[in-house]
């Protein structure tokens, strides 16, 4: 299961900065156990926003949001309020919201931080990865995270070794991340995202607490190898 | 007065890069400096350029100053993390080392130790960021510093990157995090260029043009296909083809150049990559 924790609020509140209509995202899946993104943290989220003023054009509840067919599908039904909005909140893993971003022409914004995939990689199938970086910075990319999409993982724009489009490392095989990330932003008309210095990354949000690694599985090999006291 | 300073006050400024030998033998990148002694106001060394493996930039700019020449600093980050970084940042100052060009550096697959792990800790903008807080006297966690460093902050910038705007607006970023001066990727077309410095203008930051030596079509060819950002027309590599001489080619190409797009920047950035020696006669023809 994918292990993720709900970003500070007014974290959500700055990046809604500027933007009055919001559409809410949830997700049936992990974000569900984990009390960051099932339905009644979506119904909390949303008198939290609509309590500072924002407008909530709708909100619906995906069963697994990091299934990118399913999301379109899921999301199909709402599109009327969804066009309306300035953005979508998106309120589970780092999978999901690219998998939202990947399916509509808004910018997304991320309501959760991802602490640990425990080595799942949710119902996904497609191209897109979270590194579990614990500090989900897809706010900031329209939605396309940086850390994998980079082969350098840089957070605060392209290298200069994009030729055509295609990453210095392997062209043929790789896209260069920034080059999409800047593509998306620009079609949203939110450059001006790209323009924010990230600070350095906190790499010791990378390190899972104890007790999140502490799945069944991981418990029993770990309690075979403890000595007995 | 240091390189940005200097172009502060009209000065145009020269500088031009040296690479440090794959071993201990320095005397052929000492010698290359040693012909530009005087014309140069300070020189480049990379840092493991094209993440090929060789001896330090942070040693051989030290012998530059022994020698009596003046150093910028070059930093990437793909093999350090910021403790290191911040760490040879104070260690550069401490040897008298304050020009420091902050790169993010090529991927460890390009050079010749792929099995390496690449570390992009930092990147260019907090490298600026994290040098520009030891100036502060704080190191990236906050902590105090006993005695605080001066630097004299450098970034690059790709003229000729398609599309610019993403370079434009990393640039900017570079700006507001403490580049002092900007050094080019190698420009051969004036239009984009010019193109370029107007629309860098109102960030009133030196941009210093960078020159590459031509040595054979061959080589201009090669860099069509393979450098990102570089673009050599079809006219001149023709020239380089037809010439005679390759190398008065070569420095005719380079003096026109900078004499085409001295008017729109604050100095030069000569790379001549194993023809320093020709650097004195680019600086004579282009009339510096």
């Amino acid at each position: 299961m994918i292990i993720s924790e709900a970003k500070p609020l007014p974290e959500i509140l700055g990046y809604l900065e500027g933007e009055q209509r919001v559409f809410i995202v949830g997700c049936k899946g992990c974000a569900e156990a984990c009390h960051t993104g099932g339905e009644a943290q979506v119904v909390e989220m949303k008198g939290q926003l609509e309590a500072e003023g924002k407008e909530i054009t709708g909100y619906t509840v995906v069963d697994f949001l990091c299934d990118k067919a399913l999301v379109k599908l899921r999301l199909r039904p709402h599109e009327a309020e969804i066009v309306s909005a300035d953005s979508l909140l998106v309120m589970t893993c780092g999978l999901g919201v690219q998998a939202t971003a990947a399916v509509v022409d808004k910018l997304v914004h991320p309501a959760c931080n991802v602490l640990n995939v425990g080595g799942a990689r949710g119902e996904w199938r497609g191209e897109e990865r979270c590194l579990e970086c614990g500090d989900c910075l897809l706010d900031y990319t329209g939605g396309i995270c940086p850390l994998t999409a980079c082969t350098k993982s840089l957070i605060n724009g392209p290298c200069g070794g994009a030729k055509d489009g295609r990453c210095e490392f392997e062209p043929d095989a790789r896209e260069c991340g920034w080059q999409r990330i800047y593509e998306r932003l620009q079609k949203l008309g939110r450059l001006d995202k790209m323009s924010i210095i990230l600070e350095a990354k906190d790499y010791s949000k990378m390190r899972p607490p104890q007790n999140l690694r502490s799945t069944i599985m991981w418990a029993l090999e770990r309690k075979d190898k403890e000595p007995v006291k | 007065m240091n390189i940005a300073e200097l172009a502060r006050h009209g000065k145009f400024v020269i500088t031009a890069e040296v690479g440090p030998p794959k071993g201990v033998d320095l005397r052929e990148m000492l010698e290359a400096a040693e012909v530009m002694r005087g014309q140069v106001d300070a020189f480049n060394v990379t840092d493991q350029q094209s993440s090929v493996m060789r001896l330090g930039s942070l040693p051989a700019c030290r012998l530059l100053k022994e020698s009596g020449l003046e150093p910028v600093l070059q930093m990437t980050c793909r093999d350090r993390n910021r403790i290191a970084l911040q760490s040879d940042l104070l260690g550069a100052y401490a040897l008298g080392i304050t020009n420091v060009l902050c790169l993010t550096g090529d991927f460890v697959a390009l050079g010749d130790h792929p099995q390496a792990r690449s570390v992009f800790d930092l990147d260019s903008v907090s490298l600026l960021v994290a040098a520009r807080k030891l100036q502060e006297g704080i190191d990236m966690s906050g902590n105090e510093l006993t005695g605080s460093p001066e630097f004299c902050l450098g970034a690059v910038v790709s003229p000729g990157a398609d599309p610019l705007e993403p370079q434009l607006i990393k640039m900017e970023k570079k700006v507001k995090a403490g580049a002092q001066f900007f050094q080019t990727q190698a420009v051969y077309e004036p239009e984009r260029f010019e193109h370029f410095t107007r629309a860098v203008a109102h960030l009133n930051v030196p941009v210093f043009l960078g020159i590459v030596l031509l040595r054979s079509a061959g080589m201009a060819r090669f860099m069509n296909r393979n450098v990102a950002g570089v673009h050599v027309p079809e006219a001149l590599i023709e020239e380089m083809e037809n010439a005679e001489s390759r190398a008065r080619k070569s420095v005719e190409i380079a003096a026109r150049l900078i004499n085409e797009m001295k008017g729109m920047c604050q100095g030069v950035h000569i790379m001549a990559i194993g023809w320093e020696k020709r650097v004195p006669e680019v600086i004579e023809a282009a009339g510096l």
